[in-house]
């Protein structure tokens, strides 16, 4: 194809120079910003480091502490049932928005920008938004209330065991359009001819979305996922516009500790060793994943 | 064509400034942009162009928990400006240790300001190993207990002259359908109204024993079990409350729908904002009516060390200006706060603005949680009492057990 081909074999080096020019930038950036500034954050966070990074080293004095605070057992807790549930139902509710809309609907543009309005607010107005709707004198609990049920009530916000299915449902309703968007575009990309033959063999439309298309869909499921999952672990901005941690410390998340102790508290050590931490329970999630998707050298569909 | 001429646009705004740059401009970061914040600041600024120098402004929005990491990561991060708010204590601590900021004995030296300064503990936490490195600009105090006399007219019991009084009127109150105490959802409040308890029933040695000291022994002892139960009682007192902010939790004593509130002097802005006066409207309790002690925080200003040898005069110049007498009047009535000296003259002050004033004369001060207790701690204790407060299941022998642990630690 090239005059490179018919001169020999290139060395793996020089071929595509210029693309592999082009992208030392990006890799420059990667290797020193993201993996450098990593290991500086992991190796400060077994030093004393208070406003500013000193080198005195403690050994594992920020861990034991972090996992002492029960504000830090909280947040995982949080960060657990949060990314638990925001996974299953933005998962399950967007499939079958997506599934519906693939009904040859009429006004189906209507309704797919009315889904993913949401989408287009940041996070720190979703959250205000939510807090007002869930306000027991202003929100959702009058307005019943007012209606005639006087005994009516929902003020997850102001009730600690339940006050993280309040954010919940904040990060459902602003997040679900998009998870929608992505799967509709992976059912348009189904063939029709898939579609007939299933009807030609007499197959109910639902056990051919379950047994047919939804595998058929698993690079879409892969890229929706690693889309929610990032949302999950970063959770921050939601839950200060909503409750700013509360009530007490009952909605905390660990990127809010990470935030409030590194410069709040001004104590950089104790922010490092729970950054850390996170970037842990990232890496035992993605691990196993990564190893399952790329590795054992079986080609999958 | 057009893109050029964009740049060259831009580039002369940006040459501009230097260009006419007669006088030296000297940016200053703050966290006062409420209305009578903004004010106040006003009169610093005018002040501060008088003497010849151009005061930029680079209010920061969002209180000091926001606009301190802010100023912060600016000054550790090269790109300091010419002189920032702090809460005077230990916030900026390790700047200095670490040789950021500027020392200020000269221009204290030449003001006389270990003399003018009232109280001397002011200044002793701006001094770091000899040295001065802030000017205080007002004093503002913690422990009042605010009350809405409206409110325990309907309920039916005399407005209390002190805490047991109001712990006792309690249920008058509820069930009139009031909230006894409203207590804010910020951490802070929850932290600093333990604080206030602690030193207005615990008195002010153990106070100072335990968050000066750190004496574990003290903390765990019985007059601290006996400042849990107290917040035991502020905590029942406070269910219902569903607000977030203060000046929220103020305006539901303002209201009627609270009983009272335990906050700083600046609460008293909102109640004059709405018109109320004190002492027919609403009443207040230096020292929740059992100690009248008042504590000396408040705002100060830092200055970073620059290069630049005209930005160090203006600094200088920046300095005088704060603690000018005139300055101080102007800039604290405007903010409610008290003079840092007192050879001013303050007619205008209302009934409880007064009865600090007393209590400063007379030298009731101890020295408040930002002056003995590092960031870290306070935040400790911010998440242990915010938890506190919001969650009934917690006993008070457990928060005191975790409240030692916070003191064992803290440095």
């Amino acid at each position: 194809m090239s005059s490179n081909a018919r001169a020999g074999r290139p060395s793996r080096l020089t071929r595509n120079l210029s693309a592999k020019i082009a992208s030392v930038p990006m890799m420059l950036t990667a290797v020193v910003i993201f993996l450098g500034g990593t290991l500086w954050t992991v190796i400060y966070s077994f030093t004393s480091s208070k406003l500013l990074p000193r080198l005195k080293f403690v050994g594992l004095d920020q861990y034991e502490r972090l996992w002492s605070a029960p504000r830090w057992l909280v947040s995982i807790e949080n960060l657990a049932i949060y990314g638990i549930f925001s996974l299953i139902f933005s998962m399950v509710i967007g499939f079958v928005l997506a599934a519906l809309m693939d009904q040859k609907i009429r006004f189906e543009n209507t309704f797919r920008t009315i889904f993913l309005y949401p989408f287009a607010l940041s996070f720190i107005v979703t959250g205000l938004v939510w807090q007002w709707l869930l306000n027991p004198e202003h929100g959702i609990q009058s307005v019943v209330r007012a209606m005639g049920w006087a005994g009516f009530e929902f003020d997850p916000l102001y009730n600690s065991s339940i006050v993280i299915y309040g954010i919940l449902i904040a990060a459902l309703w602003q997040g679900t359009g998009l998870v929608m968007c992505l799967m509709l575009a992976g059912l348009r990309g189904i063939d029709e001819d898939i579609w007939k033959a299933s009807r030609v063999d007499g197959i109910p439309m639902w056990k051919t979305y379950l047994f047919v298309v939804i595998p058929m869909m698993r690079p879409v499921f892969v890229t929706t996922l690693v889309i929610i999952a990032s949302g999950i672990v970063r959770v921050y901005d939601l839950v200060v516009a909503q409750t700013s941690g509360g009530p007490g410390i009952a909605s905390e998340v660990p990127a809010k500790y990470v935030y409030d102790y590194m410069f709040q508290a001004q104590n950089l050590g104790q922010g490092f060793a729970a950054s850390t931490m996170m970037l842990i329970t990232v890496a035992i999630i993605i691990v196993p994943w990564a190893y399952l998707e790329f590795g054992g050298g079986r080609k999958r569909v | 064509m057009k893109f050029r001429s964009v740049i060259a646009v831009l580039a002369a705004t940006v040459a501009l400034p230097v260009a006419a740059g007669h006088a030296t401009d000297l940016e200053v970061t703050h966290w006062w942009t409420s209305g009578g914040e903004a004010a106040a600041v006003a009169e610093l600024a005018k002040a501060f162009d008088a003497t010849g120098n151009k005061w930029v402004d680079g209010a920061i929005a969002g209180a000091g928990g926001t606009a301190r990491p802010i100023m912060v990561s600016r000054i550790t991060g090269g790109d300091p400006m010419g002189a920032t708010q702090f809460n005077h204590g230990r916030q900026a601590e390790e700047l200095v240790q670490e040789g950021l900021m500027r020392d200020l004995t000269d221009v204290a030296e030449r003001g006389k300001w270990k003399e003018i300064i009232r109280p001397a503990s002011l200044l002793d936490s701006c001094t770091i190993d000899g040295k001065i490195y802030c000017a205080p600009v007002n004093i503002h105090s913690w422990q009042w207990l605010w009350l809405s006399n409206a409110a325990f007219e309907k309920a039916g019991v005399p407005v209390p002259k002190n805490w047991d009084e109001l712990v006792a009127a309690a249920p008058a109150l509820e069930k009139a359908g009031i909230v006894p105490l409203a207590v804010g959802g910020q951490p802070w409040q929850a932290s600093n109204a333990f604080d206030v308890l602690m030193l207005s029933l615990a008195g002010k040695d153990t106070f100072l024993k335990v968050f000066g000291d750190k004496d574990t022994e003290a903390a765990a002892g019985p007059d601290m079990a006996k400042v849990f139960k107290a917040a035991d009682d502020a905590r029942r007192m406070s269910k219902g409350t569903n607000v977030q902010d203060w000046n929220q939790a103020t305006n539901m004593v303002i209201t009627g729908k609270a009983g009272g509130q335990i906050m700083g002097d600046w609460a008293q802005g909102e109640f004059q904002l709405a018109g109320l006066k004190a002492g027919e409207d609403y009443s207040c309790l230096p020292g929740l009516g059992v100690n009248e002690v008042i504590a000396t925080g408040g705002d100060a200003f830092y200055f970073p060390l620059l290069e630049d040898e005209e930005k160090s005069r203006a600094q200088d110049a920046l300095a005088e200006t704060l603690v000018d007498p005139k300055v101080q009047v102007a800039f604290n009535l405007k903010k409610g706060s008290v003079p840092v000296r007192g050879d001013v003259d303050l007619a205008a002050a209302n009934d409880c603005m007064k009865k600090g004033l007393d209590i400063l004369a007379k030298g009731n001060v101890v020295q408040w949680t930002d002056q003995l207790l590092s960031a870290d701690s306070q935040k400790q204790k911010e998440d242990l009492f915010s938890e506190f407060f919001a969650n009934p299941s917690m006993t008070p022998e457990d928060a005191q057990k975790r409240f030692v642990q916070i003191i064992a630690t803290a440095e």
